[in-house]
């Protein structure tokens, strides 16, 4: 008996009934770390959570049980759940900004499970233990630390205070729900250190819910691969990742970029369903390449596939083959004396007496992709914004074709404006949730062209084929659109003003890697029929080695280094960009090694 | 590419594309127990309002019976003062406070949005300026403010709107600015800006639509203190002049008989309390609407 036994867990809908979680079972020894792989919809945080006898508001429990040693969570009682959590399993949240009180000390916060839990007999007994779990989580366990609030802290320390609070009552489950998400790179390498230590030093069974494969090939002994709520995938990590068996488990390794090898992204077709819309029989069936018709009868069950996982799929056992990773993308050409379209030179950037941007200079060629990179906080996106005049009072000089640009937006030429093309970071803010999206799309038609409103809407259909968007989206809300849908469509609204330059500003950062791959073809594609070039803010490095022609590294508002992407990834010559490359997780190290060194991937 | 032809999520009825913002918000609410009751209350008062004088068995100023008489078959509510039959009085006194009410929400939301706006969008003195006036105006209590103008000018209907309005507009505008001042950092607004686009088509394509949530439960708020300043006013004698009926007027004519026949009074109080509380059950449907809290218990 494994320490955490799920057994047959179903998880539906209060609403509707439709199923969340479809009997799901699995274990975690003492000392393991499964990981809960899936994308946005899947149910892997409603496991999570259940995993702490909790269902989110609208869910409810249908079958099955959660034990924890001899405690059984699921179904649990108010009074045993309370003894329960934080006790016996503890968990760590995505946002810890969000999940932090930002009215009270982190010192009291910490001691607050000690409290409620009765743990401790004095207050200076608590306090020990306060700093002793705050030593551990590698934080100062000096009292003006502790008497901080949240907000004088980096984010990488609110996760450290949150990991802390679930440390404290030493419980012997951890639930990291997407723990580094939000944090950069070394950031999160670092974090995962300290995780790392803290797992091995006191033995903690962990769950580790995420989308990130590549931070799954470092940490996790075992791989639970999640598709509509049910199990696809299972088993050991270096078996799941070497011989995936699953067709959405090799869809999803071909999806994640990887900063080691430059390969062409393999895009998933069509999107996850959403709980009360999954098909009868396999619901991966209808965008899978393999899928036979007796797939869409019955829900395939999960068979042991001869590397030793199991897999709910029909030709598990057939098509358990060595993924190769040989499709590479074209290496880029090298900038020859192809003419500068955009040319930025000693860029400044204030806020307020804080300068944010630092004598910025360099170059954007005609047709190439540009990667700028960097933390955040380094000025990448202030620099994207200034080059468009969002930031007031920026000095230096942007020139558009030759041709120097004023500082605000409002007094550039017309050309300008429509040439120079922004994306924004997050597709769910930069659409007005009250316009259709044909009304989104055809503003910039009738401002720019000066088309009737039906001479645009043919217009805005044509855009929309370019994104690969079935015509009817026009009369749709954004709201009615997953993530994917409306970054293609604010891309499209950037393409009917016939732009030559596009400022991606990381435009996928909130998307799955599926459609993060289908966005990257689109760009892509794009860009190779239609000479565009872009410029891609992104900090995500592995992208970088797919998509660009040539790096820019920025560092606190200072431009650290710049050459082409291959000989910059593999032979970075600052130490900054030197540590950036090395803290990013490598998906190829589990690849090719067949073990994921648990917690050990980081330097 | 076929990534993006398998849309099977595409067309969920999250929001119905061919009806406006405010129009899917109030069909929505039309579930919520208050609005039912809120809304019933308010209809039933405005058709009273408008209808009552074609059902009112006298003339509102013909004499019925010996002043402040007990409800007889002649006067169902009995008469007031001047031997008038109240019930008469009551059908034909809910118009003006009805249509001075609605009158001057309107007025005050349309002023306040205007300025809210300008003020939220033009973040210079403009700014500064403009909320300067309003908390000025917004420093005097609503009746007071009122009945300055009023007793200055004169008791006129047009004014009693228009000041009515000016004295709800800078909650509104308050309101309207502090949501405009969230809106224009949105990126959609900026990405408006990039494409160069007008500042008063920006207002009304990318920042009004955004604000009909917020400001259909203000208007809510706002009619039902309509009512009620409007009502203290024909009260204070500042409104409509007797003879002509109104609910306000009556309460102040009529209670000196209060010991004699209390329907002279307390028939009119109640329809100004009947439709205040319709219009605050209404709001209050709406903001639950707004915020998610159906009667259901479900977030939407």
């Amino acid at each position: 008996m494994s320490l955490v036994e799920v057994e047959d867990l179903t998880i539906r809908l209060s609403s509707s009934g439709a199923d969340i979680v479809s009997s799901v079972s699995f274990g975690i020894e003492s000392g393991e770390t499964l990981a809960l792989v899936g994308e946005s919809g899947s149910g892997k945080t409603t496991i999570a959570v259940a995993l702490l006898g909790d269902t989110r508001r609208g869910a409810e429990l249908a079958s099955g049980t959660v034990r924890i040693g001899d405690t059984t969570l699921v179904p649990g009682t108010p009074r045993s759940l309370r003894a329960a959590r934080g006790r016996l399993v503890a968990y760590v949240p995505q946002d810890p900004a969000a999940a932090l009180n930002p009215a009270r000390r982190i010192g009291a916060q910490i001691a607050e499970a000690l409290v409620a839990h009765g743990l401790g007999e004095s207050g200076r007994d608590r306090e020990e233990r306060v700093r002793a779990v705050v030593g551990e989580v590698k934080l100062p366990s000096d009292r003006e630390f502790l008497g901080r609030f949240p907000h004088q802290l980096s984010g990488g320390q609110q996760q450290r205070v949150c990991i802390a609070i679930a440390a404290i009552c030493e419980p012997k489950v951890l639930v990291l729900d997407e723990p580094t998400t939000g944090l950069d790179v070394s950031t999160q390498a670092h974090i995962l250190q300290t995780l790392g230590e803290l797992v091995a030093g006191r033995g903690l069974a962990v769950l580790y819910v995420t989308h990130d494969l590549a931070v799954v090939a470092n940490i996790a002994q075992r791989i639970m691969v999640l598709y509509a709520g049910r199990v696809a995938e299972y088993g050991q990590a270096g078996p799941v990742f070497r011989a995936p068996a699953h067709p959405y488990t090799r869809g999803l390794l071909g999806a994640v970029p990887d900063i080691a090898c430059r390969h062409v992204l393999e895009v998933i077709p069509g999107l996850a369903p959403e709980p009360n819309q999954r098909p009868a029989g396999c619901a991966f069936a209808p965008r899978c390449a393999l899928a036979l018709p007796a797939c869409r009868e019955g829900v395939p069950e999960l068979v042991a596939v001869p590397g030793g996982q199991v897999a709910a799929c029909l030709r598990a056992g057939e098509s358990a083959q060595s993924r190769s990773r040989t499709e590479q993308a074209p290496e880029p050409v090298e900038a020859d004396i192809r003419t500068k379209v955009l040319e930025v030179s000693d860029l400044g950037a204030w806020y307020g007496a804080h300068q944010v941007l630092h004598h910025v200079s360099f170059a954007l060629l005609q047709g190439e992709c540009l990667a700028l990179v960097g933390e955040s906080g380094s000025g990448k996106t202030t620099l994207a914004r200034s080059i468009v005049g969002l930031v007031p009072g920026r000095t230096g000089e942007v020139r558009l074709d030759g041709e120097p640009l004023p500082v605000a937006t409002r007094a550039y030429p017309e050309r300008a404006k429509r040439t120079l093309q922004y994306i924004f970071q997050s597709p769910y803010n930069s659409l007005n949730p009250r316009r259709s999206v044909g009304a989104a799309i055809g503003t910039p038609l009738q401002h720019f062209f000066g088309l009737s409103r039906r001479a645009a809407e043919v217009k805005v259909r044509e855009a929309l084929e370019r994104v690969a968007l079935p015509r009817r989206v026009s009369g749709l809300y954004p709201d009615q659109l997953s993530g994917g849908e409306r970054q293609r469509v604010a891309i499209a609204r950037a393409l009917v003003c016939e732009p030559e330059i596009l400022l991606c500003d990381e435009i996928t950062s909130a998307l799955d890697v599926s459609v993060q791959a289908a966005i990257v073809e689109l760009l892509a594609d794009l860009r190779s029929g239609e000479g565009l070039s872009l410029l891609f803010v992104t900090h995500n490095m592995g992208l970088v080695r797919s998509v660009a022609d040539r790096v820019i590294v920025m560092s606190e508002g200072r431009l650290v280094e710049t050459g082409a992407t291959g000989a910059l990834l593999d032979a970075p010559t600052e130490d900054y960009t030197r540590t950036l490359v090395a803290h990013t997780p490598k998906l190829a190290t589990a690849t090719a090694t067949g073990t994921a060194s648990a917690w050990a991937g980081t330097p | 590419m076929e990534a993006g032809v398998a849309l099977s999520e595409l067309g969920r009825p999250t929001q119905d594309a061919s009806r406006p913002v405010w129009v899917q918000l109030l069909l929505r609410s039309l579930h919520q127990r208050h609005m039912q009751i809120g809304l019933a209350l308010t209809l039933f008062m405005i058709a009273l309002a408008v209808l009552g004088p074609l059902f009112a068995p006298h003339s509102p100023s013909a004499f019925v019976a010996a002043p402040f008489s007990t409800p007889s078959a002649q006067a169902p509510l009995g008469t007031d003062y001047l031997g008038d039959d109240v019930l008469s009085r009551v059908l034909n006194g809910g118009a003006s406070v009805v249509a001075l009410s609605f009158a001057a929400t309107a007025f005050g939301v349309l002023l306040g949005v205007i300025v809210g706006l300008i003020a939220g969008y033009s973040r210079s003195f403009v700014d500064d300026a403009l909320m300067g006036v309003s908390d000025v105006v917004l420093s005097f209590p609503q009746i007071v403010l009122v009945l300055v103008f009023v007793s200055i000018l004169g008791p006129k209907l047009w004014l009693i709107v228009v000041v009515v309005g000016l004295s709800h507009s800078p909650r509104v505008a308050r309101l309207t600015r502090s949501v405009t001042l969230e809106l224009i950092k949105r990126e959609y607004v900026e990405s408006a800006e990039l494409l160069g686009i007008s500042r008063r088509r920006i207002f009304v394509q990318e920042i009004l639509p955004n604000l009909v949530t917020p400001l259909l439960v203000e208007t809510g708020l706002r009619l039902t203190w309509s009512i009620g300043v409007i009502a203290a006013l024909s009260f204070l004698g500042f409104g409509i002049q007797a003879p002509h009926a109104d609910w306000g007027l009556m309460i102040n004519e009529n209670r000196s008989g209060l010991t004699q026949n209390v329907w002279s009074v307390m028939a009119p109080i109640m329809c100004i309390a009947l439709f205040t509380i319709g219009t605050n059950l209404m709001t209050e449907g709406l903001s639950r609407t707004v915020t998610g809290i159906d009667s259901t218990g479900e977030a939407p």
